[in-house]
C-alpha cells in the first residue's frame, strides 16, 4: 500500500509539479514550434506519450541488462539516444503497417520526437534516480501527460493571441515566451501539493 | 566564403538563440548564472568542432540513407568525452549542469550544423563554422545569464554587485523569468534589427 502511495506521489509530481516543459524547460521545441493550433498540439502530446512510455522501460531494461553487466555505463548517451532513433523509427514503420488512422494523426509527429529532449531527458533521468521497472513506468506516463497537458493549454492560449493585437515587435517568438513564462508561473502553484 | 565571413556569420548573422531560436532547452534551463552559461555554450562549442570536424571527414563514406543516425552516434561520442572531462576537472559545474550535459546530445543546433554545413564542406571551414556558431551560442547563454544573475541574485560571476539595498527578483532564477527574459530580449532585438517602414 505504501508503495502505491508512493507511485501516486510520483506521477503527480512529474506530471504537475516538476512539469517537464514549465519547471524543468525540457521539451521546449516541440513546445514552441508545434503550438499553433490545440489537434496538432494533442496529436503531439499523444505520440510523445507513446513514445516515452515504451522507451523509459526499454532504456531501463538497456541500461540493467546489457550496460552494467558489461561494466560499460559511460556509453550510456550513445546506447539510450540509438535506442530511442531505433525505436522512434520502428513505431513508425509499425504504426503505418497496422493502424493507418493512427498514423494519419501521429504520423508527421514521429521523426521529430528523436530529437525531442524530454525523451532522453525521461530515460536518463529515470536511472540517475534509481527507480525501479514500475516507477520508471509511471514517471513515463507521468511526465509525458504533463508535456501533453501543457502544450495543449499553450496552443490554445496561442490561438487567442492571434486574434489579439500584439506590438509589432512582440509578434511570434517574444509573446509566445512571455506566454509560457506566466504559465510556468501559474504551475508554480502546484508546488505545495506535496510537501 | 571567406573563412572570416563563416566565422562572424555564426556570431551575428546566424546565432543559433537569438536569430534561429534553436538549441532553446539548455538556453532556457541553465542560464540562472552566468558561469553556467559560458560552461554550457564552451562543452556545447567543442561538441560543434569535434562533430563538424569528423563528420566533414566522413562526409564521403556515409551513405545518404543512415546519415542522420551516423551523424548521432558521433556527436554522441563527443558529449560522452566532454561530460567525462567536465565531471573529472570542473565537477562543481558538472553538478551544476547536471542532465543537461548528456542532453548536448539532441541539441538540434549540432545536428542542424552537421546536416547543412559539415556533410558539405571540406574539414577547414567546418571547424571555423563549429566554432563561429558555437561562440554566437556561448555569447547568448552568457548574455542571458548574465541578465538573470545581476536581477535574480544581485551577483554577476558570483561577485556582489548590485547595492545592498537591492532585493534580488527571485522569478528571474526561476523557470519562468527564463522564458520572459528570452521572450523580451528577442523582442528587443527585433525591434532594432527590422528597419522601421
Amino acid at each position: 500500500m505504501e508503495y502505491f502511495n508512493k507511485l501516486i506521489l510520483l506521477f503527480i509530481s512529474s506530471m504537475l509539479i516538476n512539469n517537464i516543459v514549465l519547471s524543468r524547460s525540457l521539451a521546449i521545441c516541440p513546445f514552441l514550434g508545434v503550438s499553433k493550433r490545440v489537434n496538432t498540439a494533442l496529436g503531439m502530446g499523444m505520440a510523445v506519450t507513446f513514445v516515452i512510455a515504451l522507451s523509459s522501460v526499454i532504456t531501463y531494461i538497456v541500461h540493467y541488462a546489457i550496460l552494467v553487466p558489461l561494466e560499460i555505463e559511460y556509453m550510456q548517451i550513445i546506447a539510450f539516444i540509438l535506442v530511442i532513433a531505433t525505436l522512434v523509427q520502428l513505431i513508425e514503420m509499425i504504426i503505418q503497417k497496422t493502424s493507418p488512422t493512427l498514423y494519419g494523426a501521429l504520423g508527421v509527429y514521429l521523426p521529430l520526437i528523436t530529437t525531442n529532449c524530454a525523451v532522453l531527458g525521461v530515460a536518463i533521468m529515470n536511472i540517475q534516480e534509481e527507480y525501479d521497472l514500475m516507477q520508471t513506468l509511471v514517471n513515463g506516463i507521468g511526465v509525458s501527460l504533463g508535456f501533453t497537458l501543457a502544450i495543449v493549454l499553450f496552443a490554445g492560449i496561442r490561438e487567442r493571441l492571434e486574434l489579439s493585437d500584439i506590438p509589432e515587435h512582440l509578434k511570434g517568438f517574444p509573446i509566445a515566451l512571455i506566454t509560457a513564462g506566466l504559465m510556468s508561473v501559474a504551475f508554480m502553484g502546484f508546488q505545495g501539493l506535496i510537501k | 566564403m571567406k573563412l572570416r565571413e563563416i566565422f562572424t556569420n555564426g556570431i551575428f548573422k546566424e546565432n543559433p538563440v537569438f536569430k534561429l531560436v534553436l538549441g532553446m532547452c539548455p538556453t532556457l534551463a541553465v542560464t540562472t548564472a552566468a558561469i553556467n552559461g559560458i560552461g554550457m555554450g564552451l562543452a556545447t562549442t567543442f561538441v560543434l568542432i569535434g562533430s563538424n570536424l569528423v563528420i566533414s571527414l566522413l562526409k564521403d563514406f556515409i551513405p545518404s540513407k543512415i546519415r542522420i543516425p551516423s551523424y548521432i552516434v558521433v556527436i554522441a561520442t563527443f558529449v560522452t568525452m566532454v561530460g567525462m572531462i567536465m565531471e573529472a576537472y570542473l565537477p562543481e559545474l558538472y553538478d551544476s549542469l547536471g542532465i543537461f550535459i548528456p542532453l548536448i546530445v539532441v541539441n538540434c543546433i549540432i545536428l542542424a550544423r552537421a546536416e547543412t554545413f559539415a556533410s558539405k564542406n571540406p574539414p577547414i571551414p567546418s571547424i571555423i563554422d563549429g566554432l563561429g556558431i558555437g561562440l554566437g551560442f556561448t555569447l547568448s547563454l552568457t548574455i542571458l545569464g548574465s541578465i538573470r544573475e545581476i536581477l535574480g541574485a544581485g551577483t554577476w560571476f558570483n561577485m556582489k554587485i548590485m547595492p545592498a539595498s537591492y532585493e534580488p527578483a527571485l522569478i528571474m532564477i526561476l523557470p519562468a523569468g527564463a522564458f520572459i527574459t528570452l521572450g523580451i530580449l528577442l523582442a528587443l532585438i527585433n525591434r532594432f534589427t527590422t528597419k522601421v517602414d
